[in-house]
Protein backbone atom coordinates (compact mmCIF):
# COMPACT_ATOMS: atom_id res chain seq x y z
CA UNK A 1 0.00 0.00 0.00
CA UNK A 2 2.66 2.77 0.80
CA UNK A 3 5.10 3.75 -2.30
CA UNK A 4 7.16 6.58 -2.53
CA UNK A 5 5.70 10.00 -3.24
CA UNK A 6 6.09 11.80 -6.96
CA UNK A 7 6.91 14.98 -6.59
CA UNK A 8 6.12 17.51 -9.41
CA UNK A 9 9.42 19.27 -9.20
CA UNK A 10 12.90 17.14 -9.13
CA UNK A 11 14.52 16.08 -6.11
CA UNK A 12 17.45 18.38 -5.03
CA UNK A 13 18.62 16.61 -1.71
CA UNK A 14 19.35 13.21 -2.83
CA UNK A 15 20.16 11.67 0.57
CA UNK A 16 16.99 13.11 1.84
CA UNK A 17 14.24 10.83 2.97
CA UNK A 18 11.41 11.53 0.19
CA UNK A 19 8.80 10.31 3.07
CA UNK A 20 5.82 8.00 2.01
CA UNK A 21 2.44 7.93 -0.30
CA UNK A 22 -0.35 5.71 -0.10
CA UNK A 23 -2.95 5.45 -2.46
CA UNK A 24 -6.31 5.16 -2.02
CA UNK A 25 -8.05 3.40 -4.62
CA UNK A 26 -11.53 3.46 -6.38
CA UNK A 27 -13.17 1.71 -3.30
CA UNK A 28 -12.31 4.48 -1.04
CA UNK A 29 -13.15 7.83 -2.78
CA UNK A 30 -12.45 11.02 -0.73
CA UNK A 31 -16.01 12.55 -0.73
CA UNK A 32 -15.91 16.76 -0.58
CA UNK A 33 -18.10 19.15 0.45
CA UNK A 34 -18.07 20.56 -2.82
CA UNK A 35 -20.57 17.64 -3.58
CA UNK A 36 -17.76 15.84 -5.67
CA UNK A 37 -15.74 13.15 -5.42
CA UNK A 38 -12.03 12.35 -5.62
CA UNK A 39 -10.97 8.60 -6.72
CA UNK A 40 -8.51 7.60 -6.69
CA UNK A 41 -6.22 9.92 -4.71
CA UNK A 42 -2.61 9.68 -2.89
CA UNK A 43 -1.85 11.96 0.47
CA UNK A 44 2.31 11.88 0.51
CA UNK A 45 3.34 11.97 4.37
CA UNK A 46 6.43 11.64 6.54
CA UNK A 47 6.54 9.78 10.00
CA UNK A 48 9.28 10.39 12.82
CA UNK A 49 9.48 8.38 16.10
CA UNK A 50 8.33 5.19 16.71
CA UNK A 51 4.94 4.17 16.97
CA UNK A 52 4.36 2.25 20.62
CA UNK A 53 2.62 -1.03 20.95
CA UNK A 54 -0.64 0.42 22.52
CA UNK A 55 -0.63 2.58 19.59
CA UNK A 56 -1.26 5.65 21.99
CA UNK A 57 1.91 7.86 21.10
CA UNK A 58 0.38 9.65 17.84
CA UNK A 59 0.70 13.10 17.10
CA UNK A 60 -0.82 14.17 13.90
CA UNK A 61 0.85 17.37 12.79
CA UNK A 62 -1.09 19.65 10.05
CA UNK A 63 0.97 22.16 7.70
CA UNK A 64 0.10 25.98 6.77
CA UNK A 65 -0.60 27.51 3.31
CA UNK A 66 2.55 26.37 1.90
CA UNK A 67 4.07 24.12 4.09
CA UNK A 68 4.09 20.53 3.19
CA UNK A 69 4.61 17.17 5.31
CA UNK A 70 8.52 17.89 6.12
CA UNK A 71 7.90 19.01 9.07
CA UNK A 72 11.23 18.19 10.67
CA UNK A 73 13.63 16.36 8.25
CA UNK A 74 15.26 17.70 5.02
CA UNK A 75 12.69 18.93 2.11
CA UNK A 76 14.26 16.23 -0.84
CA UNK A 77 12.86 18.95 -3.35
CA UNK A 78 14.34 22.52 -1.67
CA UNK A 79 17.32 20.61 0.06
CA UNK A 80 16.25 23.32 2.80
CA UNK A 81 15.05 22.06 6.83
CA UNK A 82 12.00 21.39 7.44
CA UNK A 83 9.54 23.92 8.66
CA UNK A 84 9.23 23.00 12.27
CA UNK A 85 12.60 21.80 13.18
CA UNK A 86 12.93 24.57 16.41
CA UNK A 87 9.79 22.40 17.70
CA UNK A 88 10.03 18.88 16.56
CA UNK A 89 12.48 16.09 17.11
CA UNK A 90 14.46 14.28 19.73
CA UNK A 91 13.89 15.94 23.05
CA UNK A 92 12.52 18.74 21.55
CA UNK A 93 9.18 19.89 22.66
CA UNK A 94 7.34 17.61 20.53
CA UNK A 95 9.50 14.65 21.29
CA UNK A 96 10.37 11.89 18.73
CA UNK A 97 11.95 10.15 20.92
CA UNK A 98 8.17 9.37 22.74
CA UNK A 99 5.59 10.73 19.90
CA UNK A 100 5.20 8.87 16.81
CA UNK A 101 4.75 12.31 14.72
CA UNK A 102 2.75 12.07 11.44
CA UNK A 103 2.65 15.10 8.73
CA UNK A 104 1.12 14.94 5.32
CA UNK A 105 0.68 17.40 2.51
CA UNK A 106 -2.97 18.71 2.18
CA UNK A 107 -5.19 17.54 -0.37
CA UNK A 108 -4.64 19.95 -3.05
CA UNK A 109 -1.10 20.44 -2.02
CA UNK A 110 1.74 20.28 -4.68
CA UNK A 111 4.61 17.99 -2.82
CA UNK A 112 2.81 14.67 -3.48
CA UNK A 113 -0.46 14.32 -2.48
CA UNK A 114 -3.43 14.61 -5.09
CA UNK A 115 -3.42 18.25 -6.53
CA UNK A 116 -4.62 20.54 -9.14
CA UNK A 117 -0.96 20.08 -10.77
CA UNK A 118 -1.20 16.26 -10.59
CA UNK A 119 -2.55 14.29 -13.73
CA UNK A 120 -6.27 13.44 -13.74
CA UNK A 121 -6.59 9.85 -14.15
CA UNK A 122 -9.71 9.91 -16.35
CA UNK A 123 -7.88 12.72 -19.14
CA UNK A 124 -4.21 11.78 -18.65
CA UNK A 125 -3.74 15.69 -18.63
CA UNK A 126 -3.21 17.64 -15.56
CA UNK A 127 -6.17 18.45 -13.36
CA UNK A 128 -5.86 22.31 -13.52
CA UNK A 129 -8.43 24.07 -12.83
CA UNK A 130 -11.03 20.96 -13.17
CA UNK A 131 -9.79 19.93 -9.69
CA UNK A 132 -12.47 20.37 -7.70
CA UNK A 133 -12.24 22.98 -5.03
CA UNK A 134 -11.60 21.13 -1.55
CA UNK A 135 -12.30 22.92 2.15
CA UNK A 136 -10.11 22.31 5.18
CA UNK A 137 -12.76 19.45 6.19
CA UNK A 138 -11.76 17.91 3.19
CA UNK A 139 -8.37 17.90 4.16
CA UNK A 140 -9.24 16.84 7.85
CA UNK A 141 -11.06 13.96 6.10
CA UNK A 142 -7.77 12.83 4.07
CA UNK A 143 -5.75 12.91 7.05
CA UNK A 144 -8.64 10.77 8.76
CA UNK A 145 -8.16 8.29 6.23
CA UNK A 146 -4.38 8.37 6.10
CA UNK A 147 -4.57 7.91 10.18
CA UNK A 148 -6.54 4.60 9.73
CA UNK A 149 -4.49 3.46 7.09
CA UNK A 150 -2.13 3.74 9.85
CA UNK A 151 -3.88 1.30 11.83
CA UNK A 152 -4.17 4.27 14.80
CA UNK A 153 -7.60 4.54 15.78
CA UNK A 154 -6.90 7.44 18.39
CA UNK A 155 -4.40 9.95 18.04
CA UNK A 156 -2.46 11.51 21.12
CA UNK A 157 -2.68 14.96 19.58
CA UNK A 158 -3.65 16.84 16.39
CA UNK A 159 -1.12 19.97 16.39
CA UNK A 160 -0.87 22.90 13.89
CA UNK A 161 -0.47 26.79 13.11
CA UNK A 162 -2.30 28.74 10.91
CA UNK A 163 -4.29 26.58 8.24
CA UNK A 164 -2.79 23.78 10.56
CA UNK A 165 -4.38 24.73 13.10
CA UNK A 166 -7.79 25.14 11.40
CA UNK A 167 -7.13 21.58 10.66
CA UNK A 168 -6.62 21.24 14.01
CA UNK A 169 -10.10 22.50 15.09
CA UNK A 170 -11.74 20.64 12.23
CA UNK A 171 -10.44 17.65 13.67
CA UNK A 172 -11.88 18.21 16.83
CA UNK A 173 -15.46 18.92 15.53
CA UNK A 174 -15.30 16.24 12.96
CA UNK A 175 -13.80 13.53 14.78
CA UNK A 176 -14.07 14.33 18.52
CA UNK A 177 -13.56 10.52 19.67
CA UNK A 178 -10.22 10.14 17.78
CA UNK A 179 -8.25 12.52 19.11
CA UNK A 180 -7.21 13.18 22.87
CA UNK A 181 -6.04 17.23 22.36
CA UNK A 182 -5.96 19.72 19.96
CA UNK A 183 -3.69 22.57 19.65
CA UNK A 184 -4.51 24.84 17.43
CA UNK A 185 -2.08 27.71 17.39
CA UNK A 186 -2.62 31.27 16.07
CA UNK A 187 -5.50 30.58 13.97
CA UNK A 188 -9.10 31.60 14.02
CA UNK A 189 -12.42 29.29 13.63
CA UNK A 190 -13.27 31.62 10.38
CA UNK A 191 -10.98 33.06 8.23
CA UNK A 192 -12.05 37.08 8.61
CA UNK A 193 -12.86 39.78 5.61
CA UNK A 194 -9.49 41.17 6.07
CA UNK A 195 -7.78 37.89 5.43
CA UNK A 196 -9.87 36.67 2.71
CA UNK A 197 -9.07 39.92 0.45
CA UNK A 198 -5.29 39.30 0.87
CA UNK A 199 -5.84 36.26 -0.36
CA UNK A 200 -8.03 37.44 -3.47
CA UNK A 201 -5.11 39.77 -4.30
CA UNK A 202 -2.77 37.06 -4.22
CA UNK A 203 -4.94 35.16 -6.31
CA UNK A 204 -5.72 38.12 -8.81
CA UNK A 205 -1.83 38.25 -9.15
CA UNK A 206 -1.48 34.71 -10.08
CA UNK A 207 -4.19 35.05 -12.57
CA UNK A 208 -3.37 38.55 -14.15
CA UNK A 209 -0.35 36.52 -15.11
CA UNK A 210 -0.40 35.90 -18.81
CA UNK A 211 1.82 32.69 -18.38
CA UNK A 212 -1.41 31.44 -15.71
CA UNK A 213 -3.07 30.42 -19.67
CA UNK A 214 -6.23 30.34 -17.66
CA UNK A 215 -4.77 27.88 -15.77
CA UNK A 216 -3.13 25.34 -17.78
CA UNK A 217 0.04 26.89 -17.80
CA UNK A 218 1.52 23.42 -17.13
CA UNK A 219 0.15 22.03 -21.08
CA UNK A 220 1.33 25.43 -22.37
CA UNK A 221 4.61 25.03 -21.06
CA UNK A 222 4.47 27.95 -19.11
CA UNK A 223 4.83 29.05 -15.21
CA UNK A 224 2.78 32.37 -13.50
CA UNK A 225 6.04 32.79 -11.65
CA UNK A 226 5.48 36.60 -11.47
CA UNK A 227 2.03 36.79 -10.61
CA UNK A 228 2.63 33.54 -7.76
CA UNK A 229 5.81 35.99 -6.85
CA UNK A 230 3.57 38.91 -5.72
CA UNK A 231 0.77 36.26 -4.38
CA UNK A 232 3.45 35.26 -1.93
CA UNK A 233 5.16 38.89 -1.46
CA UNK A 234 1.62 40.64 -0.48
CA UNK A 235 1.23 37.71 1.75
CA UNK A 236 4.39 37.66 3.68
CA UNK A 237 3.50 41.04 4.65
CA UNK A 238 0.75 39.35 6.84
CA UNK A 239 2.77 37.48 8.41
CA UNK A 240 5.30 39.53 9.79
CA UNK A 241 4.26 42.71 12.63
CA UNK A 242 5.30 46.64 11.68
CA UNK A 243 7.48 46.18 14.52
CA UNK A 244 9.23 43.42 13.75
CA UNK A 245 9.73 44.98 10.28
CA UNK A 246 11.05 47.76 11.55
CA UNK A 247 13.49 46.67 13.69
CA UNK A 248 14.77 44.08 10.88
CA UNK A 249 14.95 46.24 8.20
CA UNK A 250 13.79 49.78 9.06
CA UNK A 251 14.89 52.10 5.86
CA UNK A 252 18.05 50.51 5.03
CA UNK A 253 19.13 50.71 1.29
CA UNK A 254 20.04 47.62 0.00
CA UNK A 255 24.02 47.11 -1.49
CA UNK A 256 23.81 50.97 -1.92
CA UNK A 257 24.76 54.32 -0.21
CA UNK A 258 22.20 56.67 -1.41
CA UNK A 259 18.60 56.84 -3.41
CA UNK A 260 18.81 55.49 -7.15
CA UNK A 261 15.52 57.33 -8.12
CA UNK A 262 14.87 54.37 -10.34
CA UNK A 263 12.16 51.89 -9.55
CA UNK A 264 14.97 49.12 -8.77
CA UNK A 265 14.72 48.07 -5.57
CA UNK A 266 16.50 50.70 -3.10
CA UNK A 267 15.50 49.50 0.15
CA UNK A 268 16.43 46.33 2.30
CA UNK A 269 12.54 45.49 2.59
CA UNK A 270 12.14 45.61 -1.20
CA UNK A 271 14.85 42.89 -1.84
CA UNK A 272 13.51 40.44 0.79
CA UNK A 273 9.80 40.30 -0.22
CA UNK A 274 11.68 39.56 -3.64
CA UNK A 275 13.79 36.73 -2.18
CA UNK A 276 10.70 35.71 -0.96
CA UNK A 277 8.77 35.93 -4.05
CA UNK A 278 11.28 34.18 -5.97
CA UNK A 279 12.23 31.30 -3.82
CA UNK A 280 8.67 30.49 -3.08
CA UNK A 281 7.89 29.78 -6.74
CA UNK A 282 10.81 27.02 -7.12
CA UNK A 283 8.94 25.21 -4.86
CA UNK A 284 5.24 26.48 -5.04
CA UNK A 285 2.64 25.38 -7.92
CA UNK A 286 0.37 28.55 -8.62
CA UNK A 287 -2.77 26.47 -8.79
CA UNK A 288 -2.37 24.70 -5.74
CA UNK A 289 -1.92 28.57 -4.33
CA UNK A 290 -5.24 28.95 -5.24
CA UNK A 291 -6.73 25.99 -4.41
CA UNK A 292 -5.70 26.16 -0.80
CA UNK A 293 -6.06 30.42 -0.15
CA UNK A 294 -9.82 29.31 -1.18
CA UNK A 295 -10.09 26.45 1.28
CA UNK A 296 -8.91 28.41 4.23
CA UNK A 297 -11.20 31.65 2.85
CA UNK A 298 -14.46 28.96 2.77
CA UNK A 299 -13.35 28.12 6.55
CA UNK A 300 -15.74 28.92 8.72
CA UNK A 301 -16.56 25.89 12.02
CA UNK A 302 -19.25 28.08 12.86
CA UNK A 303 -21.37 28.29 9.92
CA UNK A 304 -21.42 24.53 9.56
CA UNK A 305 -23.48 24.99 12.65
CA UNK A 306 -26.24 27.31 12.19
CA UNK A 307 -23.25 29.84 13.49
CA UNK A 308 -23.03 28.89 16.90
CA UNK A 309 -19.22 27.97 17.25
CA UNK A 310 -19.87 25.95 20.53
CA UNK A 311 -22.36 23.82 18.90
CA UNK A 312 -19.46 22.74 16.40
CA UNK A 313 -17.90 21.18 19.96
CA UNK A 314 -20.26 18.44 21.42
CA UNK A 315 -19.83 17.05 25.02
CA UNK A 316 -17.30 14.86 23.93
CA UNK A 317 -14.82 17.43 22.97
CA UNK A 318 -11.44 16.71 23.05
CA UNK A 319 -8.66 18.76 26.01
CA UNK A 320 -7.89 21.96 23.72
CA UNK A 321 -4.68 24.17 24.15
CA UNK A 322 -5.00 26.99 22.58
CA UNK A 323 -2.24 29.46 21.25
CA UNK A 324 -1.90 33.12 20.15
CA UNK A 325 0.23 35.25 19.86
CA UNK A 326 0.74 39.49 20.79
CA UNK A 327 1.50 40.71 17.31
CA UNK A 328 -0.57 38.69 15.42
CA UNK A 329 -2.75 40.98 13.17
CA UNK A 330 -4.01 38.24 10.66
CA UNK A 331 -5.05 35.58 13.40
CA UNK A 332 -5.21 38.15 16.70
CA UNK A 333 -5.81 36.94 20.28
CA UNK A 334 -9.65 37.76 19.73
CA UNK A 335 -10.15 35.34 17.38
CA UNK A 336 -8.38 32.44 19.40
CA UNK A 337 -10.11 33.87 22.53
CA UNK A 338 -13.83 33.38 21.25
CA UNK A 339 -12.74 29.25 20.05
CA UNK A 340 -11.69 29.32 23.66
CA UNK A 341 -15.31 30.65 25.18
CA UNK A 342 -16.96 28.66 22.59
CA UNK A 343 -15.35 25.60 24.48
CA UNK A 344 -16.28 26.93 28.23
CA UNK A 345 -20.02 26.94 27.06
CA UNK A 346 -20.01 23.52 26.40
CA UNK A 347 -18.06 22.89 29.55
CA UNK A 348 -14.67 21.33 26.98
CA UNK A 349 -11.10 21.23 28.97
CA UNK A 350 -9.81 23.98 27.21
CA UNK A 351 -6.67 25.96 28.09
CA UNK A 352 -5.44 29.16 26.36
CA UNK A 353 -1.98 31.11 26.42
CA UNK A 354 -1.61 34.24 24.86
CA UNK A 355 2.51 34.50 24.05
CA UNK A 356 4.15 37.92 23.80
CA UNK A 357 6.01 38.03 20.80
CA UNK A 358 6.56 41.16 18.04
CA UNK A 359 7.55 38.68 15.43
CA UNK A 360 3.77 38.44 14.11
CA UNK A 361 1.92 35.83 12.53
CA UNK A 362 4.99 33.86 11.92
CA UNK A 363 5.99 33.35 15.41
CA UNK A 364 4.82 29.81 15.61
CA UNK A 365 7.29 28.73 13.00
CA UNK A 366 10.20 30.54 15.00
CA UNK A 367 12.10 30.52 18.23
CA UNK A 368 9.44 31.12 20.78
CA UNK A 369 10.34 29.49 24.22
CA UNK A 370 7.15 29.89 26.09
CA UNK A 371 5.67 28.66 22.96
CA UNK A 372 7.48 25.61 22.97
CA UNK A 373 6.88 25.23 26.86
CA UNK A 374 3.09 25.34 26.46
CA UNK A 375 3.54 22.79 23.90
CA UNK A 376 5.41 20.22 25.87
CA UNK A 377 3.71 20.98 29.11
CA UNK A 378 0.28 19.86 26.81
CA UNK A 379 1.96 16.62 25.23
CA UNK A 380 3.00 15.16 28.66
CA UNK A 381 -0.07 15.92 30.58
CA UNK A 382 -1.86 14.12 27.89
CA UNK A 383 0.21 11.87 27.48
CA UNK A 384 0.71 10.65 30.97
CA UNK A 385 -3.44 10.80 31.51
CA UNK B 1 0.56 13.84 50.85
CA UNK B 2 -0.68 17.00 50.41
CA UNK B 3 2.53 20.21 51.11
CA UNK B 4 -0.49 22.60 50.63
CA UNK B 5 0.28 25.68 52.11
CA UNK B 6 -2.62 25.41 55.00
CA UNK B 7 -4.43 29.17 53.23
CA UNK B 8 -5.00 27.15 50.53
CA UNK B 9 -5.82 24.02 52.26
CA UNK B 10 -8.25 26.03 54.55
CA UNK B 11 -9.83 27.00 50.78
CA UNK B 12 -9.82 23.01 49.51
CA UNK B 13 -11.66 21.94 52.86
CA UNK B 14 -14.56 24.39 51.95
CA UNK B 15 -14.74 22.76 48.43
CA UNK B 16 -17.38 19.48 48.22
CA UNK B 17 -16.06 16.48 45.88
CA UNK B 18 -16.97 15.97 42.60
CA UNK B 19 -18.15 20.09 41.85
CA UNK B 20 -17.16 21.92 39.08
CA UNK B 21 -14.93 24.69 40.32
CA UNK B 22 -12.87 27.96 38.82
CA UNK B 23 -9.87 29.02 40.13
CA UNK B 24 -9.57 32.81 39.68
CA UNK B 25 -5.90 33.96 39.63
CA UNK B 26 -5.48 30.42 40.52
CA UNK B 27 -1.67 31.15 40.15
CA UNK B 28 0.96 27.58 39.26
CA UNK B 29 -2.30 25.53 39.70
CA UNK B 30 -1.44 24.21 42.86
CA UNK B 31 -4.50 24.34 44.81
CA UNK B 32 -6.39 22.94 41.57
CA UNK B 33 -4.00 20.17 40.86
CA UNK B 34 -4.86 19.44 44.76
CA UNK B 35 -8.72 19.67 44.17
CA UNK B 36 -8.57 17.71 41.14
CA UNK B 37 -6.58 14.83 41.98
CA UNK B 38 -7.86 14.68 46.11
CA UNK B 39 -11.44 15.90 45.31
CA UNK B 40 -12.15 14.52 41.51
CA UNK B 41 -13.79 18.06 41.08
CA UNK B 42 -14.08 19.12 37.21
CA UNK B 43 -11.58 22.11 37.56
CA UNK B 44 -10.70 25.32 35.67
CA UNK B 45 -8.30 28.43 35.94
CA UNK B 46 -8.25 31.88 34.87
CA UNK B 47 -4.45 33.28 35.13
CA UNK B 48 -2.75 36.28 34.16
CA UNK B 49 0.24 35.25 34.27
CA UNK B 50 2.34 33.67 30.72
CA UNK B 51 4.73 31.48 33.32
CA UNK B 52 1.74 29.88 35.36
CA UNK B 53 -0.17 29.31 32.34
CA UNK B 54 2.43 27.05 30.93
CA UNK B 55 3.03 25.73 34.81
CA UNK B 56 -0.90 24.60 34.68
CA UNK B 57 -0.94 23.57 31.13
CA UNK B 58 2.25 21.44 31.85
CA UNK B 59 0.34 20.16 35.15
CA UNK B 60 -2.91 18.78 33.05
CA UNK B 61 -5.09 21.46 34.05
CA UNK B 62 -7.54 23.73 31.84
CA UNK B 63 -6.83 27.13 32.06
CA UNK B 64 -7.45 30.39 30.30
CA UNK B 65 -5.01 32.77 30.27
CA UNK B 66 -6.82 36.19 31.05
CA UNK B 67 -7.62 39.04 33.49
CA UNK B 68 -10.54 38.97 36.47
CA UNK B 69 -10.83 42.47 35.78
CA UNK B 70 -11.89 42.02 32.10
CA UNK B 71 -12.73 38.27 31.63
CA UNK B 72 -15.50 37.76 34.23
CA UNK B 73 -18.08 39.20 32.24
CA UNK B 74 -17.99 35.81 29.40
CA UNK B 75 -18.56 33.21 31.87
CA UNK B 76 -22.14 32.48 31.76
CA UNK B 77 -24.30 32.69 35.65
CA UNK B 78 -24.44 29.18 37.64
CA UNK B 79 -21.86 27.68 35.45
CA UNK B 80 -19.38 26.92 38.66
CA UNK B 81 -20.93 25.06 41.72
CA UNK B 82 -17.73 26.91 43.12
CA UNK B 83 -15.46 29.78 42.53
CA UNK B 84 -12.55 30.48 44.08
CA UNK B 85 -10.40 34.06 44.59
CA UNK B 86 -7.53 33.08 46.51
CA UNK B 87 -5.32 36.14 47.92
CA UNK B 88 -6.50 38.54 44.58
CA UNK B 89 -9.10 40.89 45.35
CA UNK B 90 -6.66 43.16 46.32
CA UNK B 91 -5.13 43.52 43.65
CA UNK B 92 -8.36 44.19 41.29
CA UNK B 93 -9.42 47.10 39.72
CA UNK B 94 -12.69 47.01 40.29
CA UNK B 95 -13.22 44.39 43.41
CA UNK B 96 -16.91 45.09 43.75
CA UNK B 97 -17.49 44.08 39.96
CA UNK B 98 -15.33 41.42 40.50
CA UNK B 99 -17.23 40.12 43.57
CA UNK B 100 -20.57 40.71 41.95
CA UNK B 101 -19.24 38.41 38.62
CA UNK B 102 -17.61 35.99 41.01
CA UNK B 103 -21.41 35.40 42.75
CA UNK B 104 -22.92 35.55 39.59
CA UNK B 105 -20.61 32.89 38.04
CA UNK B 106 -20.02 30.24 40.89
CA UNK B 107 -22.94 28.82 43.30
CA UNK B 108 -20.66 29.79 45.88
CA UNK B 109 -17.56 31.79 46.19
CA UNK B 110 -14.69 31.40 47.93
CA UNK B 111 -12.33 34.31 48.94
CA UNK B 112 -8.93 34.93 51.27
CA UNK B 113 -7.43 38.42 51.46
CA UNK B 114 -5.16 39.96 53.77
CA UNK B 115 -6.80 42.29 56.19
CA UNK B 116 -5.27 45.97 56.66
CA UNK B 117 -7.17 46.36 59.70
CA UNK B 118 -4.51 43.69 61.12
CA UNK B 119 -2.54 44.85 64.16
CA UNK B 120 0.65 44.83 63.11
CA UNK B 121 -0.50 46.77 59.80
CA UNK B 122 -2.16 49.31 61.98
CA UNK B 123 1.04 49.64 64.61
CA UNK B 124 3.40 50.35 61.81
CA UNK B 125 1.61 53.00 60.41
CA UNK B 126 0.95 54.77 63.51
CA UNK B 127 4.51 53.84 64.45
CA UNK B 128 6.79 55.04 61.41
CA UNK B 129 4.00 57.26 59.02
CA UNK B 130 4.20 55.30 56.34
CA UNK B 131 2.98 52.90 54.32
CA UNK B 132 3.29 49.55 55.64
CA UNK B 133 5.10 46.66 54.72
CA UNK B 134 4.29 43.38 56.25
CA UNK B 135 5.34 39.55 56.03
CA UNK B 136 2.22 39.44 53.99
CA UNK B 137 2.00 42.60 51.88
CA UNK B 138 5.96 43.35 51.40
CA UNK B 139 5.89 46.13 48.50
CA UNK B 140 6.45 49.82 48.44
CA UNK B 141 3.45 51.85 48.12
CA UNK B 142 4.43 52.89 44.35
CA UNK B 143 4.87 49.37 43.36
CA UNK B 144 2.77 46.92 45.01
CA UNK B 145 0.18 45.25 42.82
CA UNK B 146 -2.23 45.13 45.71
CA UNK B 147 -3.71 48.45 44.91
CA UNK B 148 -7.30 47.76 46.66
CA UNK B 149 -6.43 47.04 50.30
CA UNK B 150 -8.93 46.72 52.39
CA UNK B 151 -9.82 45.20 56.09
CA UNK B 152 -11.76 42.71 56.92
CA UNK B 153 -14.68 44.60 58.74
CA UNK B 154 -14.21 46.97 54.36
CA UNK B 155 -14.48 43.65 53.00
CA UNK B 156 -17.49 42.23 55.02
CA UNK B 157 -19.43 45.88 54.45
CA UNK B 158 -18.84 44.98 50.82
CA UNK B 159 -20.23 41.46 51.01
CA UNK B 160 -23.19 43.22 52.12
CA UNK B 161 -23.27 45.87 48.99
CA UNK B 162 -23.65 42.51 46.75
CA UNK B 163 -26.33 40.97 49.06
CA UNK B 164 -24.01 38.16 49.86
CA UNK B 165 -24.02 36.15 52.65
CA UNK B 166 -21.58 34.20 54.82
CA UNK B 167 -21.98 30.14 54.47
CA UNK B 168 -18.27 29.40 56.21
CA UNK B 169 -15.41 31.80 57.43
CA UNK B 170 -12.20 31.12 58.59
CA UNK B 171 -9.13 33.58 60.49
CA UNK B 172 -6.44 32.86 59.15
CA UNK B 173 -3.14 33.48 61.67
CA UNK B 174 0.69 34.33 60.66
CA UNK B 175 1.13 30.83 59.66
CA UNK B 176 -1.96 30.63 57.88
CA UNK B 177 -3.36 28.60 60.08
CA UNK B 178 -7.42 28.57 60.29
CA UNK B 179 -10.00 29.14 62.75
CA UNK B 180 -13.40 29.12 62.00
CA UNK B 181 -15.36 32.67 62.84
CA UNK B 182 -19.55 33.00 63.73
CA UNK B 183 -21.50 33.51 60.54
CA UNK B 184 -24.24 34.37 62.89
CA UNK B 185 -22.42 37.59 64.38
CA UNK B 186 -20.86 38.25 60.54
CA UNK B 187 -24.27 38.01 59.01
CA UNK B 188 -25.16 40.69 61.39
CA UNK B 189 -22.68 42.97 59.98
CA UNK B 190 -20.13 42.65 63.28
CA UNK B 191 -16.47 41.38 62.32
CA UNK B 192 -15.41 41.53 65.51
CA UNK B 193 -11.81 40.61 66.91
CA UNK B 194 -10.29 39.42 64.01
CA UNK B 195 -10.28 42.43 62.28
CA UNK B 196 -7.78 43.30 64.37
CA UNK B 197 -5.94 39.82 65.24
CA UNK B 198 -6.13 37.97 62.37
CA UNK B 199 -3.42 39.20 59.28
CA UNK B 200 -6.04 37.34 56.66
CA UNK B 201 -9.01 35.16 56.50
CA UNK B 202 -11.00 33.10 54.30
CA UNK B 203 -14.97 33.73 53.26
CA UNK B 204 -17.51 31.26 51.68
CA UNK B 205 -20.16 33.53 50.24
CA UNK B 206 -23.30 32.77 48.47
CA UNK B 207 -25.56 35.22 46.61
CA UNK B 208 -28.65 35.62 48.94
CA UNK B 209 -32.53 36.30 47.52
CA UNK B 210 -32.61 36.42 43.45
CA UNK B 211 -33.21 33.02 41.79
CA UNK B 212 -30.74 30.38 41.79
CA UNK B 213 -31.20 27.72 39.36
CA UNK B 214 -31.77 24.24 40.88
CA UNK B 215 -30.23 21.11 41.55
Amino acid sequence: MSEAPKFLRPVTAPAADVGHAVTFGPGQPLTLDCGKTLSPFTVAYTTSGTLNAAKSNAVLLCHALTGDQFVASTNPVTGKPGWWTVMVGPGMPIDTDRFFVICANVIGGCMGTTGPAENDPATGKPYGLSFPLVTVRDMVRAQAMLVEHLGISKLLAVVGGSMGGMQALQWAASYPDRVRGVMPIACAARHSAQNIAFHEVGRQAIMADPDWQGGEYQLQGTTPSKGLAVARMAAHITYLSEAALQRKFGRNLQNREALSFQFAPDFQIESYLHHQGASFVDRFDANSYLYITRAMDYFDLAADHDGHLAAAFGTNAPRFCIISFTSDWLFPTAESKSIAHALNAVAANVSFVEIKSDKGHDAFLLDEPEMFGAVRGFLNALGGA
Amino acid sequence: MSNLRPDLAAIAAMIRPGTRVLDVGCGDGVLLEHLVQTKGVDGRGIELSQQNVNACVARGLSVMQGDADTDLSEYPSGAFDAVILSNTIQATEQPRLVLEHLLRIGRRTAVSLPNFGYWKVRMALLATGRMPRTKNLDYSWFDTPNIHLCTLSDFLDLTRLCDASVVEAHALNEKGESRAMDTGTLNSGRLGGPNLTAPGAIFLLKKEATQTPAG
